[in-house]
């Protein structure tokens, strides 16, 4: 299974129960997916950089419920969440993971550089801030060819202090390009936390001075996340130009597998666990609003795990890529 | 004694212009900063305005004249209390000793003597085009540009005033008014943002030309160019192709100094996924440029401003293009090969040109593509003359000579006769005094005197 959750590009109905079911289960793919990865990493079998989304993933969810399957997604590196969100195939994203040749770069991209054209998934991009002009370009391209489509584009609390992205806001605003930055705020850039590294917290305002309208939204509430997607959607596509998204969030892990998180308490984070988890509110509403009761639930568990489980036998079975590979791929033919 | 006023130097690389037309008559009173006159240069227009006060009292170069040497005295200023007479033996002074004589650009170069068609070793069959046309390497550019545009709809250009003002070096004159603003964009002074949204519009299909006003500023945008747009076709397992060009003039300009004066040859042909292309001529630059266009990978192409009012025969053939990769002898000769790019090209035949006065062929190749780098044309020479030196404006370490240095003796150590010789900018930043840019940067005789030095003589 890939989630495929983009709709047709008709406004924003009412959310159906289908919907709030579809929410739980993305979430809880992109949650188990994680886990598993951070269980292969542990284990060996993936290496490098991995940077895990548990506890952002009502973020992508929400918003990739808010645009339309020709629309364009790029974001940074902690990027996992946001290729099955757009529907890459989990087998492939995790054999990525484990550098196989099954993987949506062969094994040659990793973690932080994975690419989906059919799915309009423009990476993966491994350094800080880098997407934000490639993104804003991706919407330049949207309004060039005038097909009505937007780009989405996320960065961290960690990129919005890069020049780069200033230079992309002034651009976006003064060319009116379809395009969201949607800032994820995890309230950690690697070990600085966001008091520690930017003057005004507010991070919604950072697009003020270039006229570009922002929204602060609990990025813990997946309905909230939706709510403000569709909103900033819907203005953007009139071709007024950019629109900023501040989404609240937390990561429950350190910033890479690597990081032992030292700089915040362990009270912190089980906070966050215990009163903010996006997915525990989902299945907590989806039970009292009488949608699902406790036996579909466990059955949406049970898929999901079966789909991650499948994920991972691939991504271990999958060959190393072939040697002949090294030399592929560097040029294309001209 | 009434003052001369010379003609201006309004760019650093001006060496003459066109008097478009006066605004001041004989007999006008003129104060200080008044605008007098309208010069044209290659690039624009531009006011002249007075520095000293007094009467204009004759006009020596009327208003419409062209190819009004820098320096050339375009009238005569009467200072108060002087009358008409003294008008009479100014012109036999001699000139304002004030004339800021290290202002003057270098030389425009004469064209070489094109290479001795007999006795030409194996050449590299390259088409042969009937028909040429004379234009210089900034209408060469500006035509190859226009040319894509017009075949290609997802082909736009855009940088720092490409559009309205022209171009900064006038190389885009005319697309704003052919291709309109959507396709001809003014940037913001913001290289790494308009590096970085040109390469996310090639991910999603289009072909932007991404004209920066000279590399020295690319160095903003480098992290855009190497990261974002060369690696990321190999990073994606081959998904995403960056159909990109990314151009402007590379090198030393003319006393511009330090931080505008800089090859980066080397820098970019370092870099897998990139292809660098390196023109001399008006048929280079524009064969160049429309392959670079056409060419689904990122393209970085080194200019030189130098060289962009050079005039040169250019194809007149709709389908003429020069392929990347392919170098060009543009000298045949027995004696020594001289492997060179850019504006050095010019400084290979000159010194190809003292030599031949001596009995000494050498054999100039021009590089035109700096990556992927034209190594068979290269040692097919070597093996011919046995020895080679190579010249480049960079700096020596790790520079493109170094690179051609290994190559040789790699494939053809057993035919050398003398030890690769590299001659090259010195490894120094680039001085401002006219007498040490000179020396920084290399000239016919140090090439002369390497070409001898390989040759035992």
């Amino acid at each position: 299974m890939a989630i495929a959750r983009r709709r047709a590009r008709s406004g924003a109905p009412a959310l159906t129960n289908e919907d709030l079911v579809s929410f739980y289960k993305d979430m809880l793919l992109i949650r188990r997916f994680e886990e598993k990865a951070g269980q292969l990493y542990g284990m060996g079998l993936i290496a490098g950089f991995c940077h895990l989304y548990i506890g952002q993933e009502a973020v992508v969810v929400g918003m990739q419920a808010a645009i339309a399957s020709e629309d364009s997604v790029i974001t940074s590196y902690r990027d996992h969440g946001h290729m099955l969100a757009c529907g890459m195939d989990p087998k492939g994203v995790m054999a990525e993971l484990t550098g196989r040749s099954g993987g949506y770069s062969k094994g040659k991209g990793g973690s932080m550089h994975m690419f989906s054209r059919e799915k309009r998934f423009f990476g993966g991009h491994g350094i800080v801030g880098a997407q934000v002009p490639l993104g804003t370009g991706l919407a330049f391209a949207h309004k060039y060819r005038e097909d009505g489509g937007i780009c989405v584009c996320y960065l961290g609390d960690g990129a919005i202090n890069q020049g780069q992205v200033y230079e992309s806001f002034n651009m976006a605003s003064l060319w009116k390009l379809p395009v969201i930055y949607v800032i994820e705020n995890n309230k950690y850039a690697m070990g600085t936390s966001i008091e520690r590294a930017s003057a005004g917290t507010e991070l919604c305002r950072r697009g003020a001075a270039y006229d570009i309208p922002g929204k602060q939204v609990d990025g813990m509430d997946v309905l909230a996340v939706k709510a403000a997607g569709d909103a900033a959607v819907a203005q953007v596509r009139t071709g007024e130009g950019p629109f900023i998204l501040e989404m609240k969030t937390y990561r429950y892990r350190g910033h890479s597998m690597s990081d032992p998180a030292k700089y915040r308490t362990k009270e912190e984070v089980a906070k966050m666990r215990e009163q903010h988890d996006p997915i525990d509110k989902m299945s907590k509403k989806l039970i009292e609003d009488g949608v699902l009761n406790e036996e579909q639930l466990k059955n949406i568990d049970r898929e999901v795990k079966a789909i991650v489980g499948e994920a991972a036998d691939f991504a271990q079975t999958s060959p190393e890529p072939d040697p002949s590979e090294l030399w592929t791929d560097v040029l294309m033919e001209a | 004694m009434p003052i001369q006023i010379l003609m201006p130097a309004l760019s650093p690389t001006m060496t003459e212009g066109k008097l478009a037309r006066w605004l001041k008559g004989e007999g006008d009173q003129i104060r200080s900063g008044d605008v007098i006159a309208e010069i044209e240069t290659d690039k624009a227009t531009m006011e002249m305005e007075a520095v000293d006060e007094g009467t204009l009292g004759k006009i020596l170069i009327a208003g419409g004249t062209d190819g009004v040497a820098v320096n050339t005295p375009i009238a005569l200023l009467l200072s108060d209390g002087e009358d008409r007479e003294a008008l009479a033996g100014a012109m036999e002074g001699p000139l304002s000793k004030s004339a800021p004589v290290g202002a003057k650009a270098p030389q425009t170069p004469a064209q070489p003597a094109p290479a001795p068609a007999a006795g030409a070793a194996s050449a590299p069959a390259e088409k042969v085009y009937a028909k040429t046309v004379r234009q210089t390497v900034r209408e060469a550019l500006r035509d190859a540009m226009a040319e894509e545009m017009r075949s290609d709809p997802d082909v736009f250009l855009m940088g720092e005033e490409v559009a309205q003002y022209q171009g900064a070096y006038k190389v885009s004159q005319g697309l704003l008014d052919e291709f309109g603003p959507k396709r001809v964009i003014d940037t913001p002074i913001t290289e790494m943002g308009f590096a970085g949204l040109g390469t996310g519009a090639a991910y999603a299909g289009l072909k932007p030309i991404v004209e920066f006003m000279t590399f020295n500023f690319a160095m903003q945008a480098i992290d855009q160019i190497i990261n974002s747009a060369a690696k990321t076709l190999y990073m994606g397992g081959g998904q995403l192709p960056v159909p990109i060009v990314f151009r402007g003039p590379n090198g030393a300009a003319s006393r511009v100094a330090a931080q505008h004066s800089q090859c980066y040859a080397s820098w970019y042909a370092h870099c897998p996924g990139l292809k660098v292309v390196a023109p001399y001529s008006a048929a280079d630059a524009k064969g160049l440029l429309k392959a670079a266009i056409r060419d689904p990978n990122p393209v970085v192409m080194l200019e030189n401003e130098l060289l962009y009012g050079q005039s040169f025969e250019v194809p007149d053939d709709p389908d003429f293009i020069v392929p990347i990769g392919k170098a060009k002898i543009e000298r045949s000769g027995g004696s020594v090969t001289i492997t060179a790019f850019s504006r050095m090209v010019h400084v290979a035949l000159e010194a190809a040109a003292a030599l031949a006065k001596e009995g000494i062929e050498a054999e100039v190749i021009n590089l035109r593509t700096i990556r992927p780098l034209d190594v068979d044309t290269i040692v097919e020479s070597v093996k011919r003359t046995n020895r080679i030196v190579t010249l480049e404006e960079g700096w020596p370490f790790a520079g493109i000579g170094a690179e051609i240095s290994a190559v040789v003796q790699e494939r053809a150590f057993d035919w050398l006769d003398a030890p690769v010789t590299r001659v090259t900018g010195k490894d120094v930043p680039m001085p401002y005094a006219a007498n040490l840019e000179r020396l920084a940067l290399p000239q016919v005789d140090e090439v002369v005197a390497a070409v001898k030095a390989v040759c035992y003589l």
